[in-house]
């Protein structure tokens, strides 16, 4: 057998097929089908992690996903490290590494347990408390030392290497967990033809039927028959089966998140395969079949390893053929503890008492329980047991009080009752209502359009359970417009059910007790802590929960919730719906961070936008720079120069003979129509109507405010058609902006606005030789000064493809921009740079560009404006149209504020000593001898080394700026103070002879 | 991701296609030029921004890219109306005097969005 306490004979394994495992580098075996849990404890392994703040030793409690105490680190190989992975899920494999987390040197010897001691230290709210001063020492010593005290597992310190999928799906019915419930439901849905999706969570469906001996479905053994349905679902096209599957969050519109572990359980996955994938469903109809949570009790000492849900045991028992011990105790205040006790009793395990709560439990689980021959108390409570690394024993006293008894056991099963899982519901938006005869949330006011069945619906028979799901598969087909089917039957002839149960805490873990008995285990939250929130002054339960962090560890409280209300509800002597149910929110259980991610990772978290010239840029050794998404070159340095070198070598072979610019990223827009020259008037600050056929203008678009929103040159191809150009950053706002007002400001205006910023590539030939550089390439266009000034544009033909060609200029020298189909723009670069090397041209990049338009003053909107600079205060209220009655932003020009003395106003800066380059940013303020905070007057907006000036140049924002042309202003840094003269905007060909030189 | 119908496309769609665009049914003065400090103020800086229902603007960015309006709750985030850019705005009583289950209820698009009852006019409304 795989593990000494494996059954023969019991559970659905089989012994042959063996994996071999290691548990903290010790070799194990178990079976396949096997989750780290049950083959540890096949082994005979109970202790398996020390917990959150006082290190207390923890074994299972669960055998499913609610388990808050069994968190174990799995690996693969380094990168492939999963810290908090609950051993009741993870499924075992051959050569499977599981590590026990949070102790320190080993499990069984773990330091940071003088916690428990010292636990006074750490009561409820101790966050807030006792770090509280003095405030430098959080960083230095709290934090850091409470950190690596308090924890849970330790993060891969290397990157994911598995990827995720994703997928997008939709159907008329999605059926929320694979229990009797849902399988029925889901079976009555798909019978009509609808598209039916079913999820749950572990590897096989079949839900409590995994442990509920007792169930016979249409003549099957419960199991059986859940197999069979599974395997019938799975044969219909209409129906979409997912194991392993789990519905973390429900949003709007019926939106559901589920996340499927692909590779999580196999021993080699395909590398190709996802390691999980997450699914997006959009149903018509949800079906919620999510069943219940049993409860634990609430005494002294009950995290202790072998105490456990008596579910779980059974679970263990008939479903892995798992003993959870030899000389097992049982501790209930419900009827199906007795169940665990008697499948374990016929298996040939000894039940050493069962101690029930209740003064009179009856029924023919109890009668079977004392035919078996097995010792039940009752009106009695177990008060603590014994045993720190494994129990050895518990302490039992009447429900009174009076004389103790100790009964050797290796393991205590515990049942409260069972709590409904609501959580999907509650995600849903719908209102939880308490059920006072039954003491349980059950669903309430519905907000979406879905129903929950079964047991989280409070059915507490199988019978009840089966026909009530039948009936809203059907319904909920029904309703999402899926015709009648035959309708599918399914007959109950075994059962079991059973409901009641306890809240709070018991005997001996009372309001006067000062003992550990736990609500919730993984954050280690005791009664005694929610009593203690309430004397200090909490009422809500959300304050009781923040101030104890009930209920907030990764298990989200699925044992805990209920108890902690309950004892809150007791101490504060009120209700328990008066003291409120906490909101359940999304992930259900941890979902990771892969599973989100998935595939926006590297090169596609962000689209990456590259012009036509990249490549030929790369093979010309061009660095990049980011700009937005695009990819644009920098600069292109030759051999042995730096980036210094090669911008200055840039900037001075522009002005000297010509250089090639790739400007594709300009957004371009084409304003076309009968009434585009009135769109553009009220678009821009200029005027439009009146500037000819072949013409360009340099446009600025202000906000409503009067603020400065974009710039750009202009073209007029035709009366009724503009080529617009804008900022790079600025393409999408604008086209947007421009969107904006043309529908719903002047939707009368006859105009068609297109986005072509993609469709054309342009290639900006700059400097004295540009024309010599273009002409040999272009048919059909006269380039000379008198048929083209500067600022026109021509259509026509460059290297055979369609151009518009424009002459303007970002640099002060004679240039011109070639637009081209993108298609063509690498060719026609190329046949260009061919022809510039004739006349020893270079390729530039943006840092050149930046220096070349910083020379002639011209401003780059965002970086010289901010959003709260207007045109005057560029100093371009030339361009703003003074006869005009209407434009965007005309109106917010002349606020008050806007036309105020001493405004910030576009400047120049020569530092006194020419070597100095500014900071962009850097502060501007008039005496730097005044006390600290000084006065800032101002701020350099450019500042760069101007080859061609010879020193170094600078724009700034300064209040009151062209006031102060020739006055000296300083630069405050932190090793020295710079001080500069503040000049006008223009370093390099004042008069501006070189747009036709 | 709630499901927002757009008007234009007269469909459901999901919301990362779409973008808010801020309050609905404030109209840019004609005679913008020359109206005082405190009607630009009013016009330009001041949104009612209430809690329950709002009217405001949503563009179809990812779709057919129009600009339409929507009656929204922003309490339980329900959409009540959509309507194009230019229709009335809705008489709120008739809005709220709807019922019928929450914003995240998926009803049928037939359902949703039903036509303002109210006689149309475009004059006057943006
Ligand atoms: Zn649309």
């Amino acid at each position: 057998m795989a593990g000494s306490y494996r059954i023969s004979g019991q559970g659905r394994l089989t012994p042959a097929k063996t994996a071999r495992f290691t548990f903290d580098g010790k070799s194990m075996t178990g079976l396949a089908g096997d989750t780290v849990a049950s083959a540890l404890l096949a082994n005979g392994v109970h202790l398996v992690g020390r917990s959150f703040k006082y290190h207390r030793p923890r074994g299972i409690l669960s055998a499913g996903a609610e388990e808050p105490n069994a968190l174990v680190t799995v690996s693969r190989d380094a990168a492939r490290k999963t810290p908090n992975v609950r051993a009741t899920v993870q499924e075992l494999y051959d050569g499977l590494d599981v590590a026990s987390q949070n102790r320190w040197p080993s499990l069984s010897f773990d330091v940071g347990a003088v916690n428990d001691l010292a636990s006074p230290f750490f009561s409820a709210g101790f966050y807030y408390k006792t770090f509280m001063w003095p405030k430098a020492a959080w960083k230095n010593f709290y934090e850091p030392n409470i950190r690596s005290a308090a924890g849970l597992g330790v993060a891969p310190d290397q990157p994911d290497p598995d990827h995720y999928s994703s997928r997008y799906a939709h159907c008329e019915v999605l059926v929320l967990g694979g229990g009797a419930s849902g399988l029925a439901a889901a079976l009555a849905a798909a019978e009509t033809g609808a598209r039916v999706i079913i999820c749950d969570e572990q590897a096989e469906f079949g839900g409590a039927l995994r442990f509920e001996k007792g169930a016979v479905i249409d003549g099957q053994d419960g199991w059986a028959w859940a197999q069979g349905v599974a395997a019938k679902l799975a044969a219909m096209d209409n129906v979409t089966l997912l194991s392993r599957t789990t519905a973390f969050g429900y949003y709007a519109q019926n939106f559901v998140g589920l996340t499927e572990r692909v590779t999580d359980h196999l021993a080699s996955p395909d590398r190709e395969a996802p390691r999980e994938r997450l699914w997006q469903v959009r149903a018509k109809r949800v079906v919620i079949a999510t069943g219940a949570i049993e409860r634990h009790m609430v005494f002294a000492n009950n995290d202790r390893p072998g105490v456990m849900l008596a579910s779980a045991a059974r679970t263990y028992l008939n479903h892995y053929g798992v003993t959870v011990g030899r000389n097992v105790g049982v501790y209930t205040a419900n009827d199906s503890a007795y169940a665990a006790a008697i499948d374990l009793k016929k298996a040939g395990i000894g039940i050493a008492a069962i101690v029930d709560l209740r003064d009179n439990p009856s029924g023919p689980l109890v009668d079977e329980a004392r035919a078996l021959g097995i010792e039940v108390n009752h009106g009695r409570a177990v008060t603590s047991v014994n045993g720190s690394q494994r129990i050895k024993s518990m302490t039992v006293q009447a429900k009174a009080g009076g004389a103790e008894r100790t009964i050797a056991v290796d393991a205590l099963l515990m049942s409260a009752g069972w709590t409904p899982s609501v959580h999907m519901f509650s995600q849903s938006r719908g209102k939880v209502a308490f059920d006072a005869d039954t003491r349980r949330f059950l669903p309430g006011t519905y907000a979406q359009d879905c129903v929950s069945v079964g047991a989280c619906n409070g059915s507490d028979s199988l019978e009840g359970t089966i026909s009530q799901a039948l009936e809203a598969g059907a319904n909920a087909a029904r309703d999402a417009g899926a015709k009648p089917g035959k309708g599918a039957s399914i007959k109950v002839e075994g059962a079991e059910g059973w409901s009641g149960g306890m809240l709070g805490s018991g005997p001996g873990a009372g309001a006067e007790t000062t003992v550990k008995a736990f609500i919730d285990f993984q954050n280690d939250v005791t009664a005694k802590d929610i009593r203690q929130a309430v004397r200090e002054g909490m009422r809500s339960i959300e304050h009781v929960k923040r101030f104890t962090t009930n209920g907030m560890a990764t298990d989200q409280g699925k044992t805990s919730n209920m108890h902690g209300l309950a004892i809150a509800a007791e101490a504060l002597n009120k209700e328990i719906p008066e003291v409120g149910l906490t909101t359940f929110r999304a992930p259900y259980t941890p979902v990771t961070f892969g599973a989100i991610v998935n595939h926006s990772r590297h090169a596609l978290f962000d689209p990456t936008r590259k012009t036509p010239t990249h490549a030929w840029a790369e093979g010309h050794g061009a660095v990049f720079e980011d700009v937005g998404q695009w990819k644009r070159s920098w600069y292109f340095p030759r051999s042995g120069e730096d980036m210094h070198a090669a911008v200055n070598r840039e900037c001075a072979t522009v002005r000297k003979t010509a250089g090639l610019f790739d400007a594709s990223t300009l957004g371009k827009i084409e304003v076309v129509g009968p009434d585009a020259a009135k769109f553009m008037e009220l678009l821009y600050t200029n005027p439009w109507e009146k500037l000819e056929v072949g013409r360009c203008r340099y446009g600025i678009m202000l906000r409503e405010d009067g603020f400065i929103y974009d710039d750009g040159v202009v073209g007029r191809l035709a009366q009724d058609r503009f080529h617009v150009t804008t900022t790079t950053g600025g393409a999408a706002r604008v086209m947007n902006h421009m969107e904006d007002y043309l529908q719903t400001e002047f939707p009368e205006l006859n105009v068609w606005l297109t986005s072509v910023s993609e469709q054309w590539a342009v290639i900006a030939v700059q400097g004295p030789n540009s024309r010599k550089i273009i002409e040999p390439l272009v048919e059909g266009i006269d380039m000379s000064d008198e048929a083209m000034p500067h600022m026109s544009v021509r259509e026509g033909k460059i290297c055979g493809v369609p151009t518009r060609l424009f002459r303007m200029s970002f640099t002060g020298e004679r240039g011109f921009e070639v637009n081209v189909p993108a298609d063509y723009g690498r060719a026609v670069w190329e046949a260009l740079w061919a022809e510039g090397q004739k006349h020893e041209a270079c390729a530039y990049g943006t840092e050149a560009m930046h220096v070349l338009r910083a020379e002639k003053g011209y401003i780059i909107v965002g970086q010289d404006t901010d959003g709260t600079v207007t045109p005057n205060d560029a100093g371009l209220d030339w361009a703003v149209g003074k006869k005009k009655t209407d434009f965007v932003g005309i109106r917010g020009l002349t606020r008050p504020d806007l036309l105020a003395k001493g405004r910030r106003q576009l400047v120049g800066l020569k530092t006194r000593d020419p070597r100095d380059v500014l900071e962009e940013g850097a502060q501007i303020v008039e005496n730097p001898k005044q006390a600290i905070p000084m006065k800032m007057i101002g701020h350099v907006t450019s500042s760069y080394w101007s080859e061609n000036c010879g020193r170094s140049i600078a724009m700034a924002l300064v209040a009151g700026g062209r006031d102060r042309i020739g006055e000296t202003l300083y630069v405050p840094m932190p090793d020295k103070v710079i001080e500069v003269e503040v000049t006008g905007t223009v370093f390099f060909d004042e008069k501006g002879e070189r747009l036709n030189g | 991701m709630l499901l927002i119908r757009c008007p234009y496309c007269e469909e459901e769609r999901p919301e990362l296609e779409f973008r808010n665009a801020g309050e609905a049914h404030i109209a840019r003065p004609t005679d913008i030029a020359s109206i005082s400090d405190e009607d630009f103020e009013k016009f330009f800086f001041i949104r009612s921004n209430p809690k329950g229902l709002v009217f405001e603007r949503w563009r179809h960015v990812h779709g057919c890219a129009r600009f339409f309006n929507a009656a929204r709750d922003t309490v339980s985030d329900k959409f009540l109306l959509t309507y194009k850019a230019g229709e009335p705005k809705p008489d709120a009583s008739t809005l709220h005097a709807e019922g019928g289950p929450a914003a995240w209820a998926n009803r049928p698009p037939d359902q949703l969005n039903e036509k303002p009852k109210a006689k149309r006019s475009t004059k006057g409304e943006a």
